[in-house]
């Protein structure tokens, strides 16, 4: 993309190369964070960003890594700009690498602007808060962890876990709140950007194919740094894609539903810049700059004033050893606005979506859901949900040491609803589309095993209304 | 930064928002820099020989070796005047709104702006005459700045001197002059002070006389003086149950909030912010998220104050340098968020500071450590955190301000414990210098159980304190109701370990009173929803009327149960779940209701007894 580009303000040779890491002496005015172009002795061009400058020294990370670079037959060139990448509303159906250049065999699109691909912090008072929820099929979600246009609520899974289908999943039933959508389901305001990060080449087939499964492609952009690209170079690849996104958004007025997968192999290489610059690591030999690094990708999310678009980020990441503590989903979640989290236990007793609830959090339902948005009786079920299944998990604990017989009447009840719970209100088909009014209902039918007067956080009005619904579809 | 600058420097090395600059040594540490073409605003963080190390407050992308380095004269200050209520400034005191009228959506790099606007007018009406001998803290005029909050336009601390005119009462705009002295002893020994004085509020004349404005400048890293400090002994309400009647924070105090990521310390801050009785809220927004501050813009304005029916907005300021902003700003905008509760304490006011996320902060010195190559202690945090913490925390308190007046600064610090382990260095450190930890739980904020904080180990170290404060409200029993609900809750522990390996039923009948009313305390008084319309805040006396009531269904029930009445019986009586649902449906204007609750109390138990005598 900047290949027509260069001036060729400074060139200067290499004194030492270091993992991905070069460092060019003997230059005039090089600026921190330039791009830089790294040639071999064969002319090919590999790109750079600069780290770090100094008198006559400047350090530059190369994406694409220093394999086959000498000292002598290296020279580097910098452009005198930091990192741009051209936009447009024709980068629609379009696949790019990981660094924003099209990979589809097809023309480079024609750039409407050229947008910097770190972007600039949104100044808060720019921000119109998030609360039109979005309807995703899934109750889990839409029942106990409703999403909001505009929101950043990653998925924290573990490795051999159903979150690609899941993510397919929302993105294929994400469906716009009746305000935002224009004529039939908002289909000509909505885009999806993906972004890949280290991920096998199976994974991005398979979302591929699932967008075209629901005839989404032509509203897609692809950005590929899959697992045997330079791993250097996905520090790039969620920046150039929400550069993108930001432009769709916010110049074009879409709502941009951004899939970013997979963030854990995004901060491994961010760590193995870092250890080679020895800096002093924080926890795990992480840089203690993970969390602002982060932040300066998951806040590139919202809605703002002028502009009629929006962002909502969908990021996945791996927890290394299922761990929920490990940096990379701690930092995240101290990040975004809650988190989906998945359950090994629930996924081997074959519950799918396997999604734990009670870890799992979006902060921003409460201000989407309720009287005008879903139904008044939303949040007081939703907390009865939690508060009870919450027991639930007592209840397990006790039974297993002194049996299930030896249970009280009301915590055998227990017992029952968190199976109901898991079974029918977690637990759906990979296609089945559930409404907000079905999801809701059946939350009533699993508190509906306990007793009335275990249900303290819904209202007594509730109860008479909702306790004891005639089973889905009777009459 | 509107003073002039010249150039000191000229930059040799940069990584990130730490640059290092060779060039004059007659440049201060912590003084302002402004680095590069585009006047990027900095600090002076290190000098060694002709090298400066500055940390810079924007965006360094472009900046390269070579590029000159402009010195201000003075260190990084805040403006204080009329104007500061109701605004929202990132980490350095620039106000956002005004941002947003230069570059847009996106915050620009290099915009230039007084914190203070300069054209409004405001009406101020003197309170001293020319003659009068006035010192620094003295209050020369007032000025309506909001309709809750008065402006006593001070004295700067460090002037004094004899009046030789006062404006007359009149519309002003900041820069004009409202007073005008003559030193009687100069404060600066050895002829004419340094014209570059930061904490200068005016320009001076020929003749030694200096004219005084409504504004002044002060360095965000000096605490501003005071007169005395006192003991702190009245409790900021805040209307959280669990704080107020098990945990209280004195006005003047300290105190943290740990927690793992979605514990809910930004919604205690937020409820404190909205809820508390400070008469000044500043809400510092350190390193988080955006849209938590558009929330609070958003909601803010159609808040109205409970005690004077006015919108919040008007006794607070915002100050938001949210996660992906500058980072060296974010470690400057506890400072300056602190330099303006000063600043508000000193006219008499009780401030109430929120600091959301502590952290953050601390991960930003750790982040400008670890590029100057300090030798890190803890997890890569500098040597000096603790001591950064401490004097961060002391600057809390309860003191006689320079114009004998008592003013206060209470601090709520938030803390963001990696993995939610409170054995880290910076929530380790803070609870050395805090006397209030209010220790979140995931478990309880996993259930629900808002808010989610931990009664077995958050503790207050101001009980003693404020016991006075309780009973000169009428409430001498807020003690003793104190030690027995917590007692009851600490029973319900020690059982719950016995029930988990033999189940509830197995416990005699008194043990499992001690359940019943430990559930009612949890779900009917500590639980508290901030977002139900009548339980989000609650005043004192609903407190204390649902604490009593629900102690006093416990004395009546251990009696009953002595008598021989089983459990079940009572656990089945309708009143149990009137108890759990007294937070939502008795509002605080009618907490006489709680009566009714009593004596339907009374004759249910009055029922039982005759059953079983
Ligand atoms: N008192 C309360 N009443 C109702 N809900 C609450 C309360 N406190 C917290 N919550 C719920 O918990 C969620 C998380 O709270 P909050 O945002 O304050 O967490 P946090 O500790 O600040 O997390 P982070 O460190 O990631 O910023 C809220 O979005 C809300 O749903
Ligand atoms: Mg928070």
């Amino acid at each position: 993309m900047e290949i027509a580009e260069y001036g060729g303000q400074e060139v200067a040779g290499v004194a030492r190369v270091e993992g991905p890491i070069v460092v060019v002496t003997g230059l005039g005015n090089v600026g921190y964070d330039e791009v830089a172009e790294v040639v071999d002795s064969q002319g090919r061009i590999r790109r750079g960003r600069v780290l770090e400058v100094g008198e006559g020294v400047a350090v530059v990370e190369v994406f694409a890594g220093t394999i086959g670079l000498s000292i002598e037959d290296t020279h580097v060139r910098f452009l005198g700009r930091s990192m741009r990448l051209p936009v447009s509303t024709e980068m629609l159906g379009r696949v790019f690498d990981g660094l924003g250049v099209p990979i589809d065999g097809g023309p480079e699109p024609l750039a409407e602007r050229w947008a910097d691909v770190n972007g600039q912090p949104i100044n808060p008072t720019a921000r119109v808060y998030p609360r039109d929820y979005i309807q995703t099929g899934i109750s889990a979600l839409d029942g106990m962890n409703t999403l909001v246009l505009g929101q950043k609520l990653p998925l924290f899974s573990g490795s051999g876990l159903p979150h690609d289908q899941l993510a397919a999943q929302i993105v294929r039933q994400a469906t716009l709140p009746l305000s935002e959508r224009e004529g039939g389901g908002g289909g000509g305001r909505f885009a999806i950007v993906f972004a890949a990060m280290g991920v096998k080449h199976d994974v991005a087939e398979f979302f591929r194919d699932s967008f075209a499964a629901s005839g989404a492609l032509t509203r897609v952009a692809m950005f590929l740094n899959l697992a045997d690209d330079p791993p250097i170079e996905r520090l790039v690849t969620p920046r150039a894609a929400l550069t993108l996104t930001e432009f769709l958004a916010f110049e074009r007025g879409l709502h941009v539903l951004v899939v970013l997968t997979d963030m854990t192999n995004y901060c491994e290489a961010l760590r193995q810049i870092s250890n080679i610059r020895g800096e002093v690591p924080s926890r795990k030999g992480y840089p203690g700059y993970l969390y602002s690094d982060l932040a300066s990708i998951y806040e590139r999310t919202g809605r703002i004033e002028g502009s009629n678009g929006s962002i909502t980020q969908l990021p996945i990441l791996t927890m290394p050893n299922d761990d929920i503590t490990h940096p990379v989903p701690d930092l995240t979640g101290y990040i975004t606005e809650g988190q989906i989290v998945l359950s090994r236990e629930l996924f081997q007793r074959g519950i799918y979506p396997p999604i734990a609830v009670l870890p799992s959090l979006s902060r921003l339902m409460k201000d989407g859901i309720g009287e005008g948005h879903t139904r008044a009786d939303h949040a007081h079920l939703s907390a009865q949900l939690y508060a009870s299944y919450a027991h639930v998990h007592d209840v397990r604990a006790l039974a297993s040491v002194i049996g299930e017989e030896e249970l009280t009447s009301v915590d055998q009840r227990y017992l029952k609803s968190g199976q109901a719970f898991e079974r029918e209100f977690v637990g759906q088909g990979t296609t089945e589309n559930r409404t907000v009014e079905e999801t809701l209902d059946t939350g009533w039918r699993v508190l509906s095993i306990l007793p009335r007067e275990e249900l303290t956080r819904v209202s007594e009005e509730e109860i008479a209304q909702y306790y004891n619904l005639p089973p889905r579809g009777g009459d | 930064m509107s003073k002039t600058s010249v150039q000191v420097g000229r930059v040799i090395w940069v990584n990130g928002p730490v640059v290092r600059a060779r060039g004059s040594q007659r440049v201060g540490m912590l003084e302002v820099v402004e680095v590069g073409d585009e006047h990027l605003v900095g600090e002076v963080i290190g000098l060694e020989l002709d090298i400066i190390t500055i940390q810079v407050y924007e965006e360094t992308s472009g900046l390269h070796p070579g590029a000159p380095v402009y010195g201000i004269g003075m260190p990084l200050s805040v403006e204080l005047g009329p104007g500061l209520l109701q605004s929202i400034f990132d980490g350095v005191q620039r106000p956002l709104p005004v941002l947003k009228q230069r570059s847009g959506a996106f915050i620009g790099r290099g915009i230039k702006t007084t914190p203070l606007y300069r054209k409004q007018k405001w009406a101020f009406t003197p309170r001293v005459e020319a003659g009068d001998v006035v010192q620094g803290g003295t209050i020369l005029g007032v000025v309506p700045e909001t309709l809750l909050i008065e402006h006593r336009i001070m004295v700067p601390p460090d002037v004094s001197g004899r009046l030789t005119w006062v404006a007359p009462e009149g519309e002003y705009t900041i820069e004009e002059p409202i007073a005008r002295l003559t030193p009687l002893n100069p404060p600066y020994e050895g002829g004419s002070p340094p014209s570059t004085s930061p904490m200068e509020g005016g320009q001076r004349g020929v003749s030694g006389e200096r004219a005084l404005t409504m504004f002044h400048r002060w360095p965000v890293r000096r605490p501003r003086p005071y007169r005395r400090r006192l003991p702190p002994s009245e409790l900021l309400v805040t209307g959280q149950r669990v704080l107020d009647a098990f945990f209280p924070l004195a006005k003047g105090g300290a105190a943290a909030i740990p927690g793992g990521f979605g514990a809910g310390k930004t919604i205690a801050q937020h409820q404190i912010a909205k809820w508390s009785d400070a008469d000044v809220v500043i809400f510092v927004g350190c390193g988080e998220r955006g849209n938590e501050m558009t929330e609070v813009l958003q909601e803010f304005p159609d808040l109205t104050d409970p005690r004077s029916g006015h919108p919040l907005m008007e006794r607070t300021i915002l100050i938001a340098n949210t996660s992906n902003m500058p980072v060296a700003a974010r470690e400057a905008s506890i400072y300056t968020g602190i330099t303006l509760a000063e600043y508000y304490r000193d006219m008499g006011y009780h401030v109430a500071l929120m600091a959301d996320s502590t952290s953050r902060w601390a991960e930003a010195l750790r982040e400008i450590s670890g590029r100057l190559e300090e030798m890190p202690a803890e997890e890569g945090y500098p040597a000096y955190l603790a001591a950064r913490l401490a004097e961060f925390y002391e600057r809390a308190g309860y003191v006689t301000t320079l114009n004998g007046a008592p003013g206060s600064v209470s601090v709520i610090g938030a803390v963001s414990p990696p993995g939610g382990d409170f054995s880290e260095p910076v929530t380790q450190h803070t609870s050395r210098f805090i006397r209030c930890f209010w220790a979140l739980d995931k478990a309880l904020a996993s259930a629900r159980h808002f808010p989610a904080i931990n009664w077995l180990e958050s503790y207050s170290e101001y009980v003693g304190e404020v016991s006075d404060w309780w009973r000169e409200q009428g409430h001498e029993d807020w003690h003793a109701l104190r030690e027995q609900a917590l007692e009851i809750l600490q029973r319900e522990n020690r059982l719950q370990q016995v029930v988990k390996l033999v189940g509830p039923d197995a416990l005699p009948d008194d043990q499992r009173l001690i359940l019943e009313t430990a559930r009612l305390l949890r779900e009917g008084f500590l639980q508290q929803n901030a977002l139900d319309e009548v339980d989000s805040y609650a005043t004192i006396e609903k407190q204390m009327r649902m604490l009593q009531i629900i102690l006093h269904f416990h004395e009546r029930s251990v009696r009953i149960i002595a008598k021989g009445c089983p459990i079940i019986v009572i656990h089945d009586l309708p009143i149990v779940n009137t108890l759990v649902r007294m937070k939502t449906t008795v509002p605080n204007e009618q907490v006489e209701q709680i009566d009714e609750i009593w004596k339907a109390l009374d004759e249910q138990m009055d029922q039982v007894k005759k059953d079983y005598m």
